[in-house]
């Protein structure tokens, strides 16, 4: 972030375009699995041959009213779809599906973590049941486009926020409670590389105390969280750039160049964007009633807010920990599964957070995944909370066991990694540290407070990192005052 | 509410249709009295009357959620003017 955030602020608002995991398109019964051969997966309806009719999908329906429940919107119980109308061959009945005066979602919010660790709310305009288009595919098809349609009619809900977030980092964060969300009530799988979760940012900026609105450029489909802070940050750029030379933004869709770093103007779609929506004749209302919904609510998990608060109540975590543990359901349930065996939820968390999380991601692993299981890693802990090892040796440990060299028994017992907890046995090391450097010593008892940490450091080495630190300590002080 | 010559122009190219030039005259005062029919209708007082979004009065019904169409490229692909890798080929898109 370059600019100048006391003369500007922004303005962001995302639309979130989220795949939802049903096994068949939301208008009819081709499989939406990924990855099948070129058109394998497009039938009659999705091609729009002449006399077909869609069908919605039940699985759909009730998907997103878990969502909508979720972020604690209304539900429409009449809910209508739209024709939207365009034509570029993605689409072959020269119109998408959609819902637009009567979406299935209502009204709702989403709360999320800012990094002075206070939350902000973010509201949520609607969100929409769609269908998806297919895939083109450009170059090497002798001057022509190819096009595959399997993805063409897999149910999608878009997610419409309010211009609510003031940055980048903003929005991120929101488009990763969302992903976090869709993942968790476990209506998407949210597979950013495959393209089942994508996000276009409304971007604007204004100097700092006009009411009014900047002219706003929307960037589309963004599909990783750092290409999203990339894209709006340079898009926040350029709109400075343009306004401080005394130029306009013009309102225009761009799309994000990952390779160049840079927004680039989109000049096809520029022209008439008149989609003449109107009610698809061939759908008729959707009407669900309240009992309905209830019974979706009852379905719903404990929600990663929701999981949060209890977290800090429970085991008195901070906000931090809490909301990176109960960011991902599977590394929730990992967490509480070493946080019972081991008995200590804060260590847990601790670990979970520092080495586990670290590993992980330079591993680039995901959570199940990992190399080391939550009851072998609760096993890890149990040792530092009954002194078997020290803190400095576990994270040794812990390595070997990613290197599936074995349980934490197994490995302190082979490598003789055990702490040592013998008072003599450390009290004659602490003897011949301080024989060994008398000048240091007699400094010390002169008052040089800071020299303690070199002698337990001194003490600690000379053992292999095996003494207990905390009797160290005790002993030094002891010698102190002898 | 009568529209101008350009703004048939307007919906012929939203709906990707050729018109001729010495049709155009035509479909402006066609148009132009359809919208005026309609313009009569919205005198009507309809204060109270719920939007139709359907003339039936029936409520959409759902599909479960399982897969009942196979594979049938072969059968699809066999009227589509050209093909490719399974694909369909259509004139260059340009981004």
């Amino acid at each position: 972030m370059s600019y100048d955030s006391a003369k500007w602020e922004v303005v962001i608002g995302l639309e979130i375009h989220c795949q939802l995991a049903t096994k068949s398109k939301i208008f009819s019964g081709a499989s939406t699995a990924y990855g099948a051969e070129p058109n394998t997966q497009a039938c009659a309806v999705d091609l729009a041959l002449p006399g077909v009719l869609p069908v919605f999908n039940k699985e759909a329906l009730r998907m997103a009213v878990k969502f909508g429940l979720a972020v604690d919107a209304k539900i429409g119980l009449r809910s209508v779809f739209d024709r939207k109308n365009y034509f570029y061959p993605d689409s072959p009945k020269a119109y998408q599906i959609t819902q637009m005066d009567h979406p299935i979602v209502g009204k709702g919010h989403m709360d999320i973590e800012l990094e002075n660790g206070e939350s902000k709310r973010i509201g949520i305009t609607r969100a929409h049941l769609e269908e998806d288009a297919g895939k083109s595919m450009h170059g090497s098809y002798h001057g022509m486009t190819g096009i595959d349609l399997n993805r063409a009619g897999t149910p999608l809900i878009e997610i419409v926020s309010e211009p609510d977030m003031r940055s980048a980092k903003e929005a991120v964060a929101y488009m990763r409670k969302i992903h976090s969300l869709v993942r968790y009530i476990e209506i998407s799988d949210g597979n950013m590389q495959e393209g089942s979760f994508r996000c276009d940012a409304n971007v604007s900026v204004r100097p700092r105390g006009q009411q009014e609105l900047g002219t706003r450029a929307e960037l589309k489909n963004i599909n990783s969280f750092r290409f999203v802070e990339r894209a709006i940050n340079h898009e926040i750029e350029r709109q400075i750039d343009v306004i401080e030379d005394g130029g306009r933004v013009v309102q225009e869709t761009r799309l994000y160049d990952a390779d160049k770093d840079e927004t680039r103007s989109m000049r096809s779609k520029e022209e008439a964007n008149d989609y003449r929506y109107f009610p698809d004749p061939d759908l008729l209302p959707v009407v669900i009633d309240e009992a309905y919904v209830e019974q979706v609510r009852q379905s719903l998990p404990e929600l990663p807010e929701q999981k949060k608060q209890r977290y800090m109540a429970e085991f008195e975590l901070s906000i931090y920990d809490a909301a990176v543990i109960t960011a991902s359901r599977e590394l929730a349930a990992y967490f509480e599964i070493v946080a019972a065996q081991c008995g200590d939820a804060k260590l847990s968390a601790n670990w979970v957070t520092g080495e586990l999380s670290a590993k992980l991601n330079k591993a680039e692993l995901e959570i199940t995944a990992s190399k080391v299981d939550a009851e072998a890693f609760a096993g890890l802990l149990q040792r530092i909370k009954d002194n078997t090892i020290s803190g400095k040796i576990a994270k040794e440990i812990f390595e070997a066991m990613w290197q599936g060299e074995g349980s934490a028994d197994e490995i302190i017992e082979s490598k003789g990694l055990k702490q040592i907890t013998d008072s003599s046995a450390i009290e004659a090391m602490v003897d011949e540290v301080i024989a060994n450097n008398p000048e240091q010593f007699a400094a010390l008892q002169a008052g040089q407070d800071k020299l303690m940490g070199f002698f337990v450091g001194q003490v600690m080495k000379a053992s292999g990192g095996k003494a207990n630190p905390g009797q160290v300590n005790q002993l030094m002080q002891k010698k102190l005052k002898s | 509410m009568s529209l101008d010559a350009d703004e048939v122009k307007k919906i012929a190219y939203l709906a990707r249709l050729k018109i001729e030039e010495a049709d155009i005259p035509g479909y402006v005062s066609n148009l132009s009295d359809i919208l005026d029919l309609v313009e009569q209708m919205n005198a009507v007082d309809t204060a109270g009357v719920t939007p139709m979004s359907h003339p039936l009065d029936a409520v959409q019904r759902l599909r479960e959620d399982v897969v009942t169409e196979g594979n049938q490229r072969e059968l699809f692909q066999a009227i589509a003017p050209k093909t490719e890798d399974g694909l369909y080929l259509v004139p260059q898109v340009i981004e």
